[in-house]
């Protein structure tokens, strides 16, 4: 690839908006939030978030956010991902590696089901305790 | 452990931000297969005494969760450069930020890789918050910048698929020209 200028950056994303506008989108996005505390870098959550900006462009989802949070206390099952998605309620997954972030995408963006094997339930297992 | 010197970088970038930094400047210099890394920040910064524990692997700031009994960032770093008698230093003043700088002799063979340069600096434009970040990167004699405010005038945001993908291809697009 020959180097992009500021100016072609600025046109391609003029470009790419004016594709969305022309599809249906809902208004809220989906937010993907993985956690790249020491924590997440040392269990290799920048490789979770390739493989999810991967798959996202891949499949050409549109209006998905990619954040990044600070260390969220879940170092030892880290990576760790947080799904947010207007139709779904907030699903936190533990040990997502580059398979299961596209795994991920799949099952939960694309159809709408949980990836139960990684689902970092914690209060769920707090209310079966007292139970 | 970090599995690469990029990881370093992110990590170090990550501190700066944290600390509350309007600007960070990153200088990523490789000559000959020897290089040196500088993080400067203008972030809250760290008085003597504090500055004297963050070598300290069981020493936290306190700032991030309750339960926090490490804070790893920094004894990374210098246990990988200690492995390959590479160089490590910390500057601090409170009130007024902090530089943090270490190389490593990537011929070594213990020397942990490069890693992706790239994706480093693609996602670490990419945090919340209202913050300059330039990243120089210099390479036998080349060199590139990559200032957020530039990517953010260009692109609008930079937290959306869209405008990371676009990102990810300007930056690999400026990195292709150094080799």
């Amino acid at each position: 690839m020959s180097k992009l200028s500021l100016d072609d950056l600025r046109k391609l994303r003029e470009q790419k908006r004016k594709e969305i506008n022309k599809r249906e989108t809902s208004g809220k996005p989906i937010e993907i939030i993985v956690g790249m505390g020491t924590c997440g870098i040392a269990a290799g959550a920048k490789l979770t978030l390739e493989a999810f900006l991967d798959e996202i462009e891949k499949r050409d989802i549109t209006n998905v956010l990619i954040k990044q949070t600070g260390c969220m206390g879940f170092c030892t099952n880290e990576p760790t991902v947080k799904i947010r998605m207007p139709d779904m309620t907030d699903a936190i997954y533990g040990n997502v590696d580059d398979k299961i972030a596209r795994k991920i995408v799949d099952r939960h963006i694309v159809n709408h089901r949980l990836v139960n094997d990684h689902l970092f339930d914690k209060p769920s297992v707090d209310i079966l305790e007292e139970s | 452990m970090h599995s690469s010197i990029a990881d370093f970088i992110s990590d170090i970038i990550e501190n700066s931000i944290e600390s509350g930094a309007s600007s960070v400047i990153v200088d990523i210099i490789e000559e000959n297969r020897v290089l040196r890394v500088y993080i400067a920040d203008n972030g809250s910064g760290m008085d003597e005494d504090t500055l004297s524990k963050i070598k300290d692997p069981f020493y936290t700031g306190g700032a991030k969760h309750q339960h926090r009994k490490v804070g790893l960032g920094i004894p990374f770093i210098i246990q990988a450069v200690e492995a390959v008698n590479g160089e490590f230093d910390i500057k601090s003043e409170k009130g007024y930020g902090t530089s943090v700088y270490f190389s490593f002799d990537l011929s070594h063979i213990d020397s942990p890789p490069l890693g992706d340069i790239i994706k480093t600096t693609l996602f670490s434009m990419a945090f919340d918050g209202n913050y300059e970040l330039v990243v120089n990167r210099h390479k036998n004699g080349k060199k590139y910048s990559v200032l957020r405010s530039d990517l953010l005038s260009a692109l609008g945001e930079i937290q959306s698929a869209d405008s990371l993908i676009l990102a990810k291809n300007f930056i690999s697009s400026l990195e292709e020209e150094l080799n």
